[in-house]
């Protein structure tokens, strides 16, 4: 009847997932009492949870990402405090079985759960309004989007408490992961969280593909778009062009599991090295799904801080492009030690250190827009800055280890993992917070506090080098990746030196949990608001409407003249808006429990097949079909916004800008 | 939103008797592809070739009739978005045969 599922799943004998049960339930419990007692649930179901609005997506993507968060950054300090005890006699607090769940979840969390949402939350804010369009392509899709993968989060963290979570590291490797050698529910939680929320992100890819391709306003031709918007453009294209091979890959893993087939087995004929190729024919494009995009944000706030325009714009969408078609080509610079000779190994090797030439490009174009600008020392260019000089050390020590040479030394040690956190963190991650940052008040109305964001930068800056610069020494010193206890003396200094780094960067966490705090506490001083909607005098198309934007975006579509288009309309005194109008009544996707539904089913029918429980999988299964055809079967899915309500709204922000111009 | 067959743009997406067209056009070259091969009319090797090319010809059929791409201007986005699938599917391909090939060498995995 329950298949697999038994009571002794639960662990009730590891005191730390009971304490972690015990503080999710309460807080959770919490929340929902609050949210019964104040009497929201209507209001978050028909407001939220089936919106199809973009920028209501875009935020609860990012609350999701900043959840992903707080658990990957929980996984990551426990493996660091692991590390700082477990030396010599002492076993350290972790036991084999359960760190090895660990540092797999950290990785699986922190890439498709943390990254990618964060990463398709400032998609769905900023693309939209950046090319004047009123929503996405497919707005029902998004929404779809959103709950695949909130969904497959709630799936990983399921297996927390009950059962146990893959022990095979991020990607999963086979035959480790293969029934033979990880017979338990470990492996299928991935799979199963994977797919469900690649098909989230595959349908992200195509929808924001087809936005930017179809929906820019008049006027704006390729080479007049926002270079966020080419960043998003380029990572649809990579993520369509990549997902796929992560979902066959990952899916003949599963036919392996779940029927003894033989792709990757041992014996039988399988070929492990296979599931590499194809696991990294996705993996490395993916790294730059998610860079692509951070570079897009620096090339928005460098501008906007230095009061001038984007430096050798071409150079830069072409260095975007370069970039995105080399990606592809690189992949082996991950298993250069599997076996292949030379001439693989030194064409892959050249292909990885050729990608440093375009983005080197970057750097020296985000550098010479600062030169000789007039920079605002906000928030977002601390991060800015910050970002140029940590992600100039990982992209150094990357073209080391694209030397297959050096890479026979550094494979797999935590050489490697001091780079890839150097690129991920220093790159991605202060580029997502920079934008976030950026274009915090154009989605709520008011700015966030700025001392405490350049507290939080700080915090992570310092920490993050107090926290990888020890794991390169220690990876040169030949220590691996995943251990669990060493006895060399000659590497605990160093690891104490990390764990101190990821204390700092607990501040850096704390520091950016007050900044939202204090924002939302101080929301309506009057130097925290945002009444005109351009509050940082920038450049592109989303600053001239108000600040939050009105559903339908644009009363009227704007005309784009030139690149930098709300630039060129200030400087020639162009009102972009054309406030007063005449308006017309405007079209809109009307909401739909669909997308939640779906993902509701998806969640049934993943937990159900991880425990082997079938009629419960059909049951799931069933839910998704006839959701999807009861959705395909409605064409009551649009209505208009009367042209009186348009002109109503629009008055009213005309009449705040004019009351803030008499001030 | 009144006629969903339809994109927003208002672009085609094909008519009854184009789908049949295609659909007779595939079975006829599907036929041919199992009658070549089924009577021996045919050397092996030119069986191979006949074979290869109507299979390229049934590509042909489908990209034109079902997936509705053709040489007209308002067609451009699907055929770039066609030779850019060709081609990463290419790298990934050749690529991966490269990469196989030259480690089961060195691996003596074969």
């Amino acid at each position: 009847m329950l298949g697999r599922l038994s009571l002794s799943a639960i662990p009730l004998d590891v005191p730390i997932l009971v304490g972690t049960f015990l503080g999710v339930a309460i807080v959770g419990l919490a929340v929902l009492g609050l949210i019964t007692y104040y009497g929201k649930w209507g209001y978050l179901w028909k407001e939220w949870f089936t919106s199809v609005d973009h920028k209501r997506l875009a935020v609860m993507y990012i609350i999701l990402a900043l959840v992903a968060l707080f658990r990957g950054f929980a996984d990551a300090i426990m493996m660091r405090t692991q590390l700082a005890l477990a030396y010599a006699g002492n076993p350290g607090y972790l036991p084999p079985h359960h760190y090895d769940q660990i540092f797999s979840a950290h990785g699986t969390i922190m890439i498709f759960f943390l990254a990618m949402a964060f990463m398709t939350g400032l998609f769905n804010f900023v693309v939209p309004l950046q090319i004047g369009a009123r929503d996405v392509a497919f707005p029902f899709l998004n929404n779809l989007s959103f709950w695949m993968t909130a969904i497959a989060f709630i799936l990983v963290n399921v297996s927390l408490f009950i059962g146990e979570f893959s022990q095979c590291g991020w990607l999963a490797y086979p035959p480790l992961s293969e029934t033979q050698f990880s017979p338990g529910v470990g492996v299928d939680y991935y799979i199963w969280a994977i797919q469900l929320s690649g098909v989230g992100t595959l349908l992200t890819g195509v929808n924001f593909f087809v936005t930017i391709v179809k929906m820019r306003a008049p006027g704006m031709t390729w080479m007049k778009m926002p270079v966020f918007t080419w960043t998003a453009f380029c990572a649809s294209i990579l993520i369509m062009v990549s997902f796929p091979v992560l979902t066959v890959a990952v899916a003949l893993l599963g036919l392996d599991r779940y029927f003894g087939m033989h792709f990757f087995t041992n014996d039988g004929g399988g070929n492990q090295m296979m599931y590499l190729n194809l696991i990294w024919a996705w993996g490395h494009p993916e790294v730059y799904i998610l860079v692509i995009p951070a570079f897009g944000v620096f090339s928005e706030v460098v501008p906007a801080f230095s009061q001038k325009p984007l430096f050798g714009y071409g150079t830069m969408v072409y260095a975007t492009c370069a970039i995105m078609i080399l990606s592809f080509l690189v992949w082996v610079h991950h298993f250069f030690t599997m076996g292949a000779g030379p001439d693989v190994n030194a064409f892959f090797g050249i292909a990885t250190m050729v990608i440093s030439i375009p983005t080197g490009v970057k750097l020296f174009n985000w550098m010479f827009t600062m030169y000789k600008g007039r920079i605002q020392f906000h928030a977002c260019m601390y991060w800015a800055v910050g970002f140029m000089v940590t992600f100039t050390i990982g992209g150094m020590t990357g073209v080391m280890m694209a030397i297959p040479g050096a890479d026979f030394v550094l494979h797999n040690s935590l050489f490697l993992i001091a780079h890839f956190h150097n690129v991920i963190i220093g790159g991605v991650y202060f580029g997502y917070i920079c934008g976030m940052n950026f274009w915090f008040p154009k989605v709520m109305g008011f700015k966030l506090n700025e001392s405490w964001g350049i507290r939080a930068f700080w915090f992570w800056f310092v920490g993050f080098y107090f926290a990888f610069v020890p794991l390169y020494v220690v990876g040169f010193q030949g220590m691996t990746r995943r251990l669990n206890h060493y006895d060399n003396p000659a590497w605990h200094p160093w690891l104490l030196v990390a764990e101190v780094g990821a204390v700092l960067i607990l501040f850096g966490i704390v520091c950016q949990l007050t900044q939202l705090y204090v924002s939302i506490r101080d929301r309506n001083l009057p130097q925290n608001r945002d009444v005109t909607g351009d509050p940082w005098n920038a450049r592109s198309l989303e600053w001239s409407t108000s600040s939050p934007p009105p559903v339908y975006n644009f009363a009227l579509v704007p005309h784009v003249h030139e690149l930098d288009a709300f630039m060129h309309d200030k400087e020639n005194g162009i009102d972009t808006r054309r406030a007063g109008g005449p308006y017309e009544a405007i079209h809109m996707p009307k909401n739909t429990a669909a997308g939640f539904l779906v993902g509701a089913f998806s969640l049934v029918l993943g937990f159900a097949a991880v425990w082997y429980i079938w009629w419960l999988a059909a049951i799931g299964l069933i839910g998704v079909i006839g959701t999807v055809i009861a959705r395909s079967a409605n064409k009551d899915i649009d209505f208009y916004i009367p042209a009186e309500e348009v002109a109503r709204i629009e008055n009213e922000h005309s009449r705040k800008l004019m009351a803030q111009a008499a001030e | 939103m009144s006629d969903l067959h339809t994109t927003s743009s208002g672009e085609s997406h094909g008519s009854v008797s184009s789908y049949i067209i295609g659909f007779v056009l595939a079975v006829i070259l599907t036929v041919l592809a199992f009658a070549v091969v089924a009577t021996h009319s045919l050397s092996p090797s030119g069986t191979v070739l006949a074979i290869s090319a109507l299979a390229l010809v049934q590509v042909l059929v489908h990209l034109h009739y079902f997936l509705h791409m053709g040489g007209g201007s308002e067609q451009r986005w699907n055929n770039i978005c066609f030779v850019f699938t060709v081609g990463f599917v290419a790298i990934f391909i050749i690529g991966t045969l490269f990469i196989m090939n030259n480690t089961a060498l060195h691996m003596m995995s074969r």
